[in-house]
Formats: C-alpha cells, structure tokens, sequence
C-alpha cells in the first residue's frame, strides 16, 4: 500500500504532498525534512530503495526535485519506480516541459 | 474590503520569503485575511481563499479554520468551487473531524448528478476520507454507477468501491454481482480497478476467495482463465500507442493481473496449474532492457515463488533473480537480494548456486545492498562452504559501517556455532570478533563464549595465550576484556608454565599477568562490569599462583573502600576470604567444572524445522536441580557468616547478570554445579539476557484471545501433558502453547525432556523447561512454553518425543498431536 507520495525540492520545501494515511500535521513537517534528508545523502549511483522505520522509500530525482513515495512491504518496488516516471511523464504532457515553478503554482490542478 | 490576492500571488509572496521566520508573517498575515473573508460569508472569492488555505496546509501551518468553509463550496453549485471544495475536503478533513458527517448528503446528491465529472469528485472523495457510517450509507449509490455504461464512472466507482469493502468489510458481499461483468471491459482503466478490487476481496475475505477459484458453470466466467486471456492479449497484442510504456503495453495492468493471480494460486493446485504457462511465457518474452521490463520479471518471479508451481518454473525463477544479481543497476539487484532472501528457506540449493555473486555485493558501496547481502549470506551459510563463508563475513565486519557491525557479529556467532568444523577454528573466529568488533558484541556473547571456551578442554592454554596477547596491547573492548580476564583467572597457572601445544609458549611471569589485570581495574575505559570481572579474576589467580599472594592480598584490600558498591562488596568479601576463611580458600577457588550447554534460544532466535520427518534436536537441557544449589548456596553463605557478608543473591541487580552468576559460581566452585550458569539464581532475580528476554516477552501476550481451549496432548503410562494455549492480539500469527506435564504413578520421572517438530510451514521456539523432574502421585508439573509461528494459517500439527527415567529405566516414546483446536491457528 502506498502511504504518501511526496514531491520535495534540494532545501527541504515541500511541493506536493499527499498522504494515505493520517499522519499528525507537526510530524509530516519532520518526516519530510528527515526523508529528504535520507534522499539527499545518496549518491547517485546508489539503489533508488531505502528502509527507514517500518516501511521503505522509493525515491527519484529530477533535476532539483524529488519526488518520493512511500510504500510497505507488499508492494512491488519496481512498480512504484515506474509510477513515479509515469507520473512525471504525464505532468510533462500536461505542462508541456514542466518544471518545478509549474508544480509550485499549479498545487491543485496536480492533486486532482 | 479589496479582493483577496490570488493563490499565484500568495505562491510568489512566500518565495521571496528568506528566512523561516519573515515567511511565518506573511503566512500569519494572509490567514487573518482569509479569517475576516470567510466571516463575510463572501461567496465569489472563498474558493480563492481555500486554495490558499489548502497550500499552507501543505506547507504545514494548521488550517483547521477552513473545514465549514470547504463544506460550503461543496454545496454551491459552480464546478470550479465543488473541485477546490472536494479537494480541501480530501486534504483537511478525515475520520477524527465531526464535521465530515455533513458532507454525506452532498456527496449524495452528487452522486445523481448529470454531470459525469461531478459524480467522479464525489466518488474520489468518498473513495479518499469516507468514514465507515459514510460508506455504509452511500454504498448502494456506488454500487449502482459501478453497472453503469461510462468507463470513466466504472473505475472511479470500482475504486471507491475497494475503500468501501475496507472500511466496512461487511458489505462485500454487496458488490459481489457487479465484478462479474467488470473483466469483460476493454477500457484499460476499468480493467486495472478491478482487478485491484477482485485482489482486495480476495484478500480480506478467505470465502470470496474459494468463491472466485471454483469451477463455476460456464467455462468463460472462470476468473483464473479470464485473467490469463486478458494478460494474454497485453503480451502478444502489438504496439498500441495508447498503453505503451517504453515498449510494453500496460505494464501496471500487468503487475497487477500477475499479483491477483499469485494470490488466487497460492496453496491451490488447480489455479497454480492453469497458470503455468502463462508465467512461463511472461517470464520469456519480456523485454530485460529496460526497468519495465525488470519490474514485470520482478512481480513474475515472485508470484512463482508463491504459488504451487512445477519445478521447472521455480528453476526459472531463480534464474531469473541470478540473472538480476549480474545487472549493473542497483535497483536491481537491491530486488533480487530481496528475493533471494524470501526463497532461500524453501530452494536453497539453487541459491547457493549464485553464493559467489552475493559475496561479492558484500563489498558494494550501497548501504541497503549491503544489509541484504550479509542477511542472505547468512543464511547460505552450511557446514561445506563455512571456512569460505566465514572469512568473507569478517572481513566485511571489519570495513563495514557501524550500525551493521552488532547484527553481523551475532550472525557470525550463530554460524559459527552451527557449522564449526573445529574448535580451534572456532575459538579463532570468536577471537577475531572480538577483536575487530568487540564494542559491538551483545552482552549475552560474553557467557556463551566463556562457556564455548571451558567445553573445549584441550584448548585452555592456547585459549588463554590468545586472549592474553590480545589484551596486552589494548584493553578497551568490553567483552573481550571480560573474556579475557576470566579466562586468565581460571586457567592463569596454564599461562604463566608456558604450556601450549598449538601455538608457541610465550613466557609470562605472574607478575605480568597481574599488571594487566591491575591496568584493567586502573583504567577509565573499563566498565563496572569489566573491573569485576578483573577483580574476581585477581583473587582467582591466588590460588593458582604461588609466589605473588601477597600482592593479590594487598591489591583486594584496596578495592575494599572503592566507591562503587558492587566492587567494594566483592573486595569485602573476599578480603573476609583472606583473613578469617583461608582454609577454605582453595576449595571455593577452585576450577570451575564443565558448564553444560545452555540453550541459545532468545527472543530473536527462531529454530527451524526440516519437515514432519525427524524431530528437530531442540537443545533444551534439563535444567539442573536449580533449586537444590540455591538453597546449599544459602547454607554456604549462613556458613561464612551472616554479619560482614552480605548475600549476594537479594542485592545482585538484574543489569550484571553474568558477573552476578559468575560470582556466585565462584564461591560455590565445589558444589559441583550440573547446571548452566543460569540456574543457581533460577527463580529470584539474576537470570541471564537470553532467558531474561524470553520472560519480559511474555507481556506481549497478555492481551489472550478469550479462551481457546485446552487439550490434553498425550497421556499414556501415567504421563499427561496438557497444551494451554494462548493468542496475542498484536500478532495473530504467532500461537504460544504452554504445556503441564504431570506424573500419576507413584515414582517420580526424572531427566524429563520435552521436544517437537512441526511442519515446514511454521516455525517453532522452544524456551526453557521449568524443571526436569515430574514429582509422583501429580504432586507438580513441568512447564514449558512453546511459541508457534503460523504465517499461513494453517491447521497446527505437531510431533512430540519424550525421554525420561522412570523406574529406573529410560523411556522414550513418540507421539503426534493433531486435536489442536481451530482457535489455536486461525
């Protein structure tokens, strides 16, 4: 099961978020800055998977941004990359070349 | 009042923000005009305002003021308001708020409504937050788009319907008609939401299952059949541009038919069959070049694994995961390491086949490679390859990061234990651990060892030589200190003749030996522990040195006003052993005897068991007349006198066990203790980690599944043993059983051993016996708890064999318990 998908840039600022499950609002502030902490101390050749407490993050980069999902343990890892890489894909189609600004702006229209 | 600025401009406004604090203002300021606008009740501008309001929810200040005002946007009657309505609702409302409840009857009256996209923002809406008194009411609605003709409707509705059924379980059964129509879609999208909504009645549902796996009348409406068409069609079907993913079409329908399938297959014969060839040709004809493709392979191999498929297909399975290993993408490999570990219990000869690629990942750079490289390592481990095995892993626990160092270094014990071809060899590896790691060691290494160590009888002096090598240069490793210095205790006089045939003797003299173990109690690393450990060692060694008594004597006499208690305790007493007992001295400091071998099992510590054929060799022990050296301990110390010492058993705290247990040994040395170090404080306090850890789990299962009932297991020639069993709540797979063992006849039966095997597909633990000994005419009983894991909820079965003495004579007797009753497993 899915439990959030995120979309953070390199400093932390959320972008897009979206949660599955209830998560208290001062403890979705942390857990995004220590996930993108996690994100950011990978190196680039290093596997897009990583545990951290109970359930695992599937992560990718796009230029400066990063878009993180969140998933347990019966999901297919490799299903949830090639999710993210539609989803973005489709935000490009739709924006024609989106790029960061464009998902700062358009917050709802993504959501939908 | 001027018009609230638009979300773009409050966007930009908080980007120019430069610190946290400047953007908290501006945030402050335009909720405050967003307050005095909804109090207006000002209608052509509150979606503007919500969406702002919606934004710093995102960024994580609190909005809760924004809930009414979403309801009313619900309510009106423009599109653009019910979207940013329906969306705030989904983001700021959920279950906890009582708020939700008033949206129910919008939601309804947009269910009917004539426009297909409103009906689908209150399907997604219903099908985000909806509460279970919420779904209960709208189900029928749901139910009734999900016969309609518009595919978009399908499977919004389809997916609302899967949040419905797991809210409310209940209502299953409601939209069991619908799905029998669902999979004859062409739409790709009505197609992927129902499969997710078959796969989430077959899972909650065992009866839903079964339903979808028979045969039912017409051929065509089986589901396993319709599912294998329709994947089918997806392979062989060209280019469709509609669906196509980097060259496969509809690469999620795939994974997610091929999920659907392993759960219909899984224990199923019939199902698993007609699948066969269609895993087959999946498995060959997709495309490796790309991660699509891999995650297809990936979904593939996983549901042969689970299902009852041939052979062949497993071996093509494995196949495919070594194949993974050699690809140069992480991710990939990451997935196959993950895979690998699943099926290594079941297929492990294949496995081993690629052992040499997962060394190799040993040494990758990836922290998560790493971590399932060492578990799969671990568990390929065997009594062929473990001299191999084992040196690759120390090396790795020399490079590797700290966090995995504590978990590689019990691997390594564990393995060790297992599969040691030599003492010597074993005793080598443990010192190298100890060595490179020894900080990370767990505390309850350290009474293993020391009891691996007395076992080996030959070794002493070369053990000793070793350990006090080690310590010369560098004496900040707690446990290997500790091992140390009580090794150098017992067996110092083997140290100090130069004695040892594996190694060359090194020449030490007695005052050397003291030096280091002076430097121990000196130095600030030590723990409190360790300085014990050396103190005790000290007084040891008085016996089994001749010439530096009076050194010892003068450096316990010291200790005798250190400030901590524990070391001051020891040195009183045995500073009283010196003046008022010296007679008695070498009898109580004497060589300790053979420990006998105490059972590992831990809380963490899962034995397992290789089928219904041979019992598994569990090594419970008899515990030793535990009781019985406890008391004589008590005697013992009356003896030594009351006033100036102390007893030791009510003072020892829980936190030094092994030092608590080792001392206590100590000063009983000639009591000729049978049991492990665990027994003579057995019932009151200083129990061991491991068996400490057994207990403090017990908690856990306080929360008793309300009376399952008991059965009584065996019972023939006067021996009865009755299962009680109970449930945890946290964790409904895992049964504990406690088993009472109680004597008619009028002889006692002595050396009681209790052990069982289950069937491959559990996994049992079996902790400590209360005793061994079940008194005549059922005057006492034996406990024993036995935990059973049962991942598959299967029926329990279990074979038992009992040894004791009766009579006089030995007898052993086998039997197998099937009248588990239904509670017990489900």
């Amino acid at each position: 099961m899915i439990k959030f998908f995120l979309m953070v840039n390199k400093q932390g600022q959320t972008r897009l978020s979206r949660y599955y499950e209830h998560v208290e609002i001062n403890k979705r502030t942390m857990l995004e800055a220590e996930v993108i902490k996690n994100c950011l101390s990978r190196s680039k050749d290093q596997c897009s998977f990583i545990e951290y407490k109970d359930f695992k993050l599937v992560y990718r980069q796009y230029a400066a941004l990063f878009v993180v999902v969140g998933i347990d343990q019966t999901e297919n890892e490799m299903a949830v990359y090639e999710l993210i890489h539609n989803f973005v894909e489709v935000l490009d189609k739709y924006f024609s070349r989106v790029s960061e600004l464009d998902v700062s702006f358009s917050v709802s229209e993504i959501h939908l | 009042m001027p018009a609230p600025i638009r979300l773009r401009e409050l966007i930009r406004t908080i980007r120019t923000a430069r610190t946290q604090a400047e953007e908290r203002e501006m945030i402050q300021k335009e909720c405050a005009a967003i307050r005095s606008s909804f109090r207006e009740e000002d209608n052509t501008y509150r979606c503007r305002n919500v969406a702002k309001l919606l934004y710093m929810h995102m960024l994580g200040y609190p909005a809760h003021f924004g809930q009414l005002e979403c309801l009313k946007l619900i309510a009106s009657q423009k599109f653009t308001d019910k979207r940013i309505g329906y969306l705030g609702a989904m983001l700021l409302l959920d279950e906890r708020q009582d708020v939700h409840l008033l949206m129910t009857n919008c939601i309804k009256n947009d269910l009917n409504h004539s426009t297909q996209y409103v009906q689908g923002l209150a399907l997604c809406t219903l099908g985000c937050m909806g509460s279970s008194e919420m779904c209960r009411d709208l189900a029928g609605e749901v139910e009734k788009l999900l016969k309609t003709s518009n595919s978009y409707l399908r499977k919004k509705a389809a997916l609302c319907a899967v949040h419905v059924i797991r809210k409310v379980p209940e209502l299953m059964e409601m939209f069991l008609p619908a799905t029998k129509n669902l999979l004859n879609e062409k739409n790709h999208g009505v197609l992927h939401t129902s499969v997710v909504l078959l796969t989430e009645m077959c899972e909650r549902s065992p009866d839903m299952l079964a339903h979808f796996r028979k045969v039912r009348q017409l051929p065509s409406s089986q589901l396993v059949p319709q599912l294998v068409r329709i994947l089918k069609n997806l392979i062989m079907s060209g280019y469709s541009p509609e669906h196509d993913v980097s060259g496969i079409s509809d690469p999620f329908l795939q994974v997610r038919i091929l999920r659907l399938l392993r759960i219909l297959g899984r224990n199923d014969d019939d199902s698993s069959e007609a699948m066969n060839d269609i895993l087959a040709q999946v498995a060959t004809n997709t495309e490796t070049s790309k991660n699509v493709g891999n995650a297809i392979l990936y979904e593939t191999v996983l549901t042969i694994m689970d299902i009852k498929s041939e052979s062949g297909l497993r071996v093509l399975a494995i196949n495919i995961l070594g194949r993974f290993l050699l690809n140069n993408d992480k991710n990939i490999r990451y997935v196959a390491l993950t895979s690998l570990l699943k099926t290594v219990q079941t297929d492990h000869n294949a496995v081993q086949r690629h052992r040499s690629t997962i060394v190799d990942c040993l040494k990758d750079l990836d922290v998560s490679i790493k971590r399932r490289a060492m578990e799969l390592s671990f568990a390929l481990v065997n009594g062929n390859n473990v001299r191999g095995m084992m040196k690759e892993l120390l090396y790795f626990l020399d490079s590797c990061e700290p966090e995995f160092k504590a978990d590689c270094a019990s691997g390594i014990f564990l393995a060790a234990e297992k599969y040691a071809p030599s003492k010597r060899w074993h005793i080598d590896t443990i010192m190298r651990v100890l060595t490179t790691a020894g900080s990370y060691v767990r505390d309850d290494a350290v009474p293993n060892l020391i009891q691996l160590i007395t076992n080996s009888m030959e070794m002493h002096a070369y053990t000793v030589q070793r350990l006090y090598k080690a310590i010369l240069g560098d004496y900040s490793q707690q446990p290997l200190v500790q091992v140390a210095s009580w090794c150098i205790g017992e067996y110092g006089d083997l140290l100090v003749s130069g004695q040892c045939e594996e190694e060359e003797p090194i020449q030490v003299t007695e005052d050397e030996v003291l030096d280091i173990l002076e430097s121990v109690l000196i130095s600030n690393m030590s723990a409190s522990v360790t300085r014990g450990y050396a103190l005790t060692a000290i007084m040891k060694l008085s016996t089994r040195f001749t010439c530096t008594v009076n050194r010892i004597k003068k450096v316990v006499s010291i200790y005798g006003s250190s400030i901590d208690v524990e070391l001051q305790q020891r040195a009183v007493e045995y500073n009283a052993l010196f003046k008022k007992y010296d007679h008695m001295r070498p009898a109580l400091l004497e060589r300790m005897p053979v420990m006998e071998k105490v059972t590992t099992n831990g809380p963490t510590e899962i034995v397992q068991t290789n089928g219904e054929t041979e019992p598994a060799v569990l090594e419970t022990k008899p515990p030793p007349s535990g009781l019985q050296p406890a008391n004589q301990a008590n005697d013992l110390l009356d003896l030594l006198g009351g006033s100036d010492i102390t007893p030791v058993i009510p003072t020892a705290p829980t936190s030094k066990p092994a030092s608590a247990g080792g001392e206590l040994l100590d000063l009983l040395g000639d009591l000729n203790l049978t049991g492990s170090p665990v027994s003579a404080p057995a019932t009151q306090i200083a129990q061991p980690p491991f068996l400490l850890d057994g207990l403090a789990s017990q908690p856990l299962f306080n929360d008793v599944a309300a009376g399952i009932p008991s059965i009584t297991a065996y019972n023939k020639n006067g021996l009865k043993i009755d299962f009680t069993f109970e449930r945890s709540n946290t964790n409904p797979s895992v049964t504990v059983i406690t088993i009472q063992a109680s004597n008619s006849t009028e002889l006692d039966m002595t050396d009681f051993v209790f052990q069982a095997a289950v069937p491959k597909t559990f996994q049992l633990q079996l902790l400590s016996p209360s005793s061994s000994v079940i008194p005549a005419f059922n005057s006492g009983t034996i406990t024993q708890v036995i935990k059973v894991l049962n991942p598959q909820k299967q029926q329990l079965r279990m074979r038992i064999k009992l040894t004791y003495n009766h009579k006089g004579s030995a007898m052993q007797d086998l039997a197998e318990v099937n009248n588990f009753p239904p509670q017990s497993w489900q």
